[in-house]
Order: C-alpha cells, then sequence, then structure tokens
C-alpha cells in the first residue's frame, strides 16, 4: 500500500436515526482508534448497516456526530466522506455490471490518481493482492458472488482509504475462503496500518480479526469488548447468539 | 495527438485513415443526390454523438435535445437574419443558450434526483414549452418561421452562405471532432466516472465520484455539441420553425442512431446513422415507384423494430465482433 493509506481514527457520539418516526438508531457511541480493527455485530435489523450509512454518508445523522481524525464528516456528501479517507464496501454487492473488474476498480483509483494509466496501474496492484488478477478483463456482471464481494473490497482499497468500512464481506464465502479473506485484510492492516470497521455475521471471522466488538440491537449498544468478552457476556447470548455456538 | 491513436490497433487506424480518404473525396466522387444523402448520415452521426454522451455514456436519458438544437439554431439564424452578425459569432450565442438551457433542465433533474423515464419527461417538457414560446416571439418569426435567403451559388464561408459542398465539408469536420472530442472525453476520468454513473450512482458516489458535477457536465457538453448542430441544420436548411425545430420528432430522431447502432459506443452513432439513412433513403424510393403513400414510414418503423429485437445492443458491438474489431465496450 502507498505511504498515504495511514489508519484513522473514528469516533461516534450520540448517533441516531429516525426513519418517518421508526428509530433505526439511538445514541450510540463507540470509538475505533487508529489502526485497530473492530466489528460491529448484532442480530438483522439492529442497525449495523444504517450506522455504516451514517459514516459514509448515505444518510444524514438526526443526532449525534461521526469524526474522523478530530474532524467532523457527519452531514458530507458520501463522495465528500470517500475524498476524508472513508472507503466503503455494499452489503449486497454493487459492482458495475457492464465494466470489466479492473475498470470497477480503476474508477475508484481515479479519486487519487486522475491520469488513467496511473489508475490502472493501481488497480492493477490491488486485483492482485485479491486474486482477481486472472480475471480482470471479465465483466463484472459474470464474476461469482465471493469474486464480486472481493471486487467490492478491491474497488474500496482503489480510493486509499484510511478506514475501511466492510460490510458483510464474508457472507456467501467458503470457510477456506473466509481464511483466505481474513489473511488478506490482517496483512492489509498490519502493512498499511489502516483502521477497519467491519460489519459481520460470520463469528469465525469476527472472532480472527477483531480486537473489539461492538454489539447493538433494536438500534442501542448493548456490549462493546474483546471478543472473548463478547462470548461470556449474558445479554449478547441473550438476544443474539443464543442459539449460535461461538467458533 | 500521440495520446489519442495510443493503443489502438494498426489495422483500425488503417481502416479509418482509409474511410477518413473517401468522406474527403466524396464530393468529388459523389453526384448531388449520393453528396444530399451523405450529408444526411454525417449529420445524424454528429448529434447522435451528442446524445450519446448524455444516454451511451453518463446513463442519462434525454428526450428533448431538440431543445438544444433549436436553441442554437434560432439564436444564429435570428442574429444573422436581424443584424447581419455571421454564423462564427453567433455559434458562441448559440451555444451559451444551450448551455444555459441544459444547466437548467439537468439542475432541476439531477439535484432533485429525478430518474429515468421522469427526467425523460422533464426534458420533454422543457423542449414544448421552449416550442410554444418561439411560436409566440414574433423577434422568432413565430409560428410563420424565420427564413434565410437561400444564396447557393456564391461561397462565403464567412457567413456560412454556399451550396452543398460547403455544408458537407463543415458537417464533416464537426462530425470527425465529435468523434474525436468523445474518444478523449472516454479515455479521461471525467468519462470513466460518467460509466460509473450510468452503471450505479450510489456506488460511484461511495468511491468519490462527484455525481451532481459529472451529471451536470454531460449535459452541458452533449447540449453545447447539440447546439452547434443546429447551427449548421438552420443555414443549411435557411428555415427554422418551431413546429420541427423543437419538436418531439426531431428529439426522437437524435436519439435514433446511437440507439440502433451501439449505446455508448464510439462508432455507434455512425453506423447507426448509415443504416438508418439508407433504409430511409431506399423506403422512400420504393414508396414512390409503388405509388403507396405512407409506406416508407410503415416499413421504417419495421425495419426499426426488427433492428432492436435482433441486435438490442445495437448493430456495431455485432458487426464489430464480425469484422474481428472487438472495440472494448467500456
Amino acid at each position: 500500500m502507498s505511504p498515504r493509506a495511514v489508519g484513522a481514527r473514528l469516533e461516534i457520539a450520540g448517533l441516531g436515526k429516525n426513519f418517518r418516526g421508526l428509530r433505526a438508531v439511538h445514541d450510540v457511541s463507540f470509538t475505533v482508534p487508529a489502526g485497530a480493527i473492530h466489528a460491529l455485530i448484532g442480530p438483522n435489523g439492529a442497525g449495523k448497516t444504517t450506522i455504516f450509512n451514517m459514516v459514509a454518508g448515505v444518510y444524514a445523522p438526526s443526532a449525534g456526530t461521526v469524526t474522523l481524525d478530530g474532524r467532523e464528516i457527519s452531514g458530507l456528501r458520501p463522495d465528500q466522506i470517500c475524498d476524508a479517507g472513508v472507503g466503503r464496501t455494499f452489503q449486497i454487492v454493487r459492482p458495475f455490471k457492464g465494466l470489466s473488474v479492473l475498470e470497477n476498480v480503476t474508477v475508484g483509483a481515479l479519486h487519487r490518481h486522475p491520469h488513467l494509466p496511473d489508475a490502472r496501474a493501481k488497480a492493477e496492484a490491488i486485483l492482485g493482492g485479491l486474486g482477481l488478477h486472472d480475471r480482470r478483463h471479465h465483466l463484472a456482471e459474470s464474476l461469482t458472488l465471493p469474486d464480486r464481494k472481493r471486487l467490492e473490497v478491491a474497488r474500496a482499497l482503489a480510493t486509499e482509504p484510511k478506514l475501511l468500512l466492510l460490510d458483510e464481506v464474508m457472507a456467501g464465502l467458503r470457510p477456506t475462503e473466509i481464511d483466505v479473506m481474513v489473511a488478506f485484510l490482517r496483512e492489509l492492516n498490519a502493512q498499511s496500518g489502516i483502521t477497519i470497521l467491519l460489519i459481520e455475521h460470520v463469528m469465525r471471522a469476527v472472532m480472527a480479526l477483531a480486537a473489539e466488538v461492538v454489539v447493538v440491537s433494536y438500534g442501542e449498544k448493548i456490549a462493546e469488548g474483546t471478543p472473548n468478552e463478547i462470548a461470556r457476556n449474558q445479554s449478547v447470548l441473550d438476544v443474539y447468539l443464543g442459539e449460535e455456538e461461538v467458533a | 495527438m500521440s495520446r489519442l491513436i495510443n493503443g489502438v490497433p494498426p489495422r483500425i487506424l488503417a481502416m479509418l485513415a482509409v474511410l477518413l480518404a473517401l468522406l474527403i473525396a466524396a464530393p468529388a466522387l459523389l453526384g448531388g443526390y449520393g453528396l444530399s444523402v451523405l450529408i444526411l448520415v454525417l449529420y445524424f452521426a454528429y448529434v447522435g454523438q451528442a446524445w450519446n454522451i448524455m444516454m451511451g455514456f453518463a446513463g442519462q436519458l434525454s428526450l428533448g435535445h431538440a431543445l438544444y438544437a433549436g436553441l442554437g439554431g434560432y439564436a444564429a439564424a435570428g442574429l444573422y437574419f436581424h443584424y447581419g452578425i455571421g454564423p462564427w459569432a453567433g455559434v458562441f450565442v448559440a451555444v451559451a443558450a444551450a448551455v444555459i438551457a441544459g444547466g437548467i433542465v439537468g439542475y432541476l433533474g439531477f439535484r432533485f434526483s429525478l430518474a429515468g423515464v421522469y427526467f425523460a419527461l422533464l426534458t420533454i417538457a422543457f423542449a414544448e414549452f421552449t416550442r410554444i414560446g418561439f411560436d409566440n416571439w414574433p423577434w422568432a418569426g413565430g409560428s410563420g418561421g424565420l427564413f434565410l435567403k437561400i444564396e447557393r451559388n456564391v461561397v462565403d464561408i464567412a457567413n456560412l452562405r454556399g451550396g452543398p459542398v460547403l455544408f458537407y465539408y463543415m458537417i464533416l469536420i464537426l462530425a470527425v471532432g465529435a468523434f474525436v472530442l468523445c474518444r478523449a472525453l472516454l479515455e479521461s476520468k471525467l468519462g470513466r466516472y460518467w460509466l460509473a454513473i450510468r452503471e450505479d450512482a450510489e456506488a460511484a458516489q461511495a468511491v468519490g465520484v462527484p455525481v451532481l458535477r459529472c451529471k451536470m457536465l454531460a449535459v452541458t457538453i452533449s447540449a453545447a455539441l447539440t447546439a452547434v448542430a443546429g447551427v449548421w441544420n438552420a443555414f443549411y436548411y435557411n428555415n427554422l420553425f418551431p413546429e420541427t425545430a423543437f419538436g418531439i420528432s426531431r428529439s426522437i430522431e437524435i436519439t435514433l442512431s446511437p440507439i440502433i447502432g451501439g449505446l455508448g459506443t464510439l462508432f455507434g452513432p455512425f453506423v447507426g446513422a448509415v443504416v438508418l439513412t439508407g433504409l430511409g433513403e431506399i423506403f422512400t424510393d420504393l414508396s414512390d415507384w409503388l405509388h403507396i403513400a405512407g409506406m416508407k414510414q410503415i416499413f421504417y418503423g419495421l425495419a426499426l423494430l426488427v433492428i432492436v429485437m435482433y441486435r438490442p445492443a445495437g448493430i456495431w458491438p455485432w458487426l464489430a465482433r464480425r469484422l474481428g474489431l472487438e472495440e472494448r465496450k467500456s
């Protein structure tokens, strides 16, 4: 990774979002230190993606603030937040279907490398790291789901973020593929110091990657701690892990 | 220049050079009828290229492009008719008027997130308002039209007065220029951002694409190019009526060559213009010969239907594969 991809500290304070009276997120606060990997977990509909969308600028928060390295970014447009150093993937993958894999990632790289050949070279390098290099001339719509997930990560990384938001990038991957993705993210974090916040249902990946886990339920934070603390927290077990064995 | 032809296979360059040489020699090779048909082909290739920037590249459907062509034509023709200001100065006014109009339509549509058919309806509405306005504007001749004096036997390049050969070379330069411009745009950051917006605007914005600004650039560049065609058109035909200049049929006819030829491709508008103009001439001759009125329209419509059914991505992508000339569909 290039030298500017140094991790940023994310601070979420009193964040809230209402949709026409529906309280999707209420008073959520947590911090991800620069260079850390944290996970955001919770049952379906708990508000995880809504929190992501507020960090990424898709929604303006109804209450609270999001700050990146001390600079308030809440209320900015998504492209401005990308410019501030936040890269994100979409839970339901959204590749540029009619473009090739390489062109998809090149679009991301153009943000910091406005000259097309430079952006393409940057994109090639990222695709190599994610094992997509031999499929770079395929149309994105022809990729399998696991490859589309990798493409989401590649495209976000091409913008050279200081904070990477990963929304369920492990979902739909086979266990061996999960291990590859985990190893890639760990290596990326170790090499570049990029901060990572991931929403994940795959506990195997959460346990392997996250230093700390934030648990939300019905739009509120109910617990925060190391994976092991979370695995033993009774209120978490009640709402979320009840039927699942923690790997 | 070297950047423009960079990465283009020599075989394609050679074919383009032969085609260009033939087009340059055409007035010497063709009779008056042939030249008039070729003029139509190049006109439709040019306006199609301009419209393709909005729809083919940036994915924004405009069904009101007659607005920009009409404003351009009226601006330059009106200045010449009333004040004797030649079209080389008039074209700047024409482009400015179209850019302002495109900016208003684009800002209303994009700022308030009118997507797809709703945006298309907005573009139609603006063309229609303008048509009604010009119907009632005495300076522009109202519904009776604006007429320029026909001077076919002079060659007055300064005032764009002359015969078909002059207009042929003008539209040839415009068509080639638009082609080169579109290629340069596609190979730029802005062009790639347009493609990303066409595919998924929200995902594009997440990787730093300033969506509103890029869409505004698409509509204003497209409007500016279309306005130049309007100026050419006004001086070639020497008359302007609000009904035809701003009418929906003018808008639709601008969209046809890129749709038939291949949306979002560089050669599509040209191929589409050749096929459509060719078919139009054949069916006109056929219906004259058979003495069946209205046959041209029916057959023309059927031909479009068949092409769209069997080549939904347009003729050019298919033709390019057949010729072994993969234009990377980006």
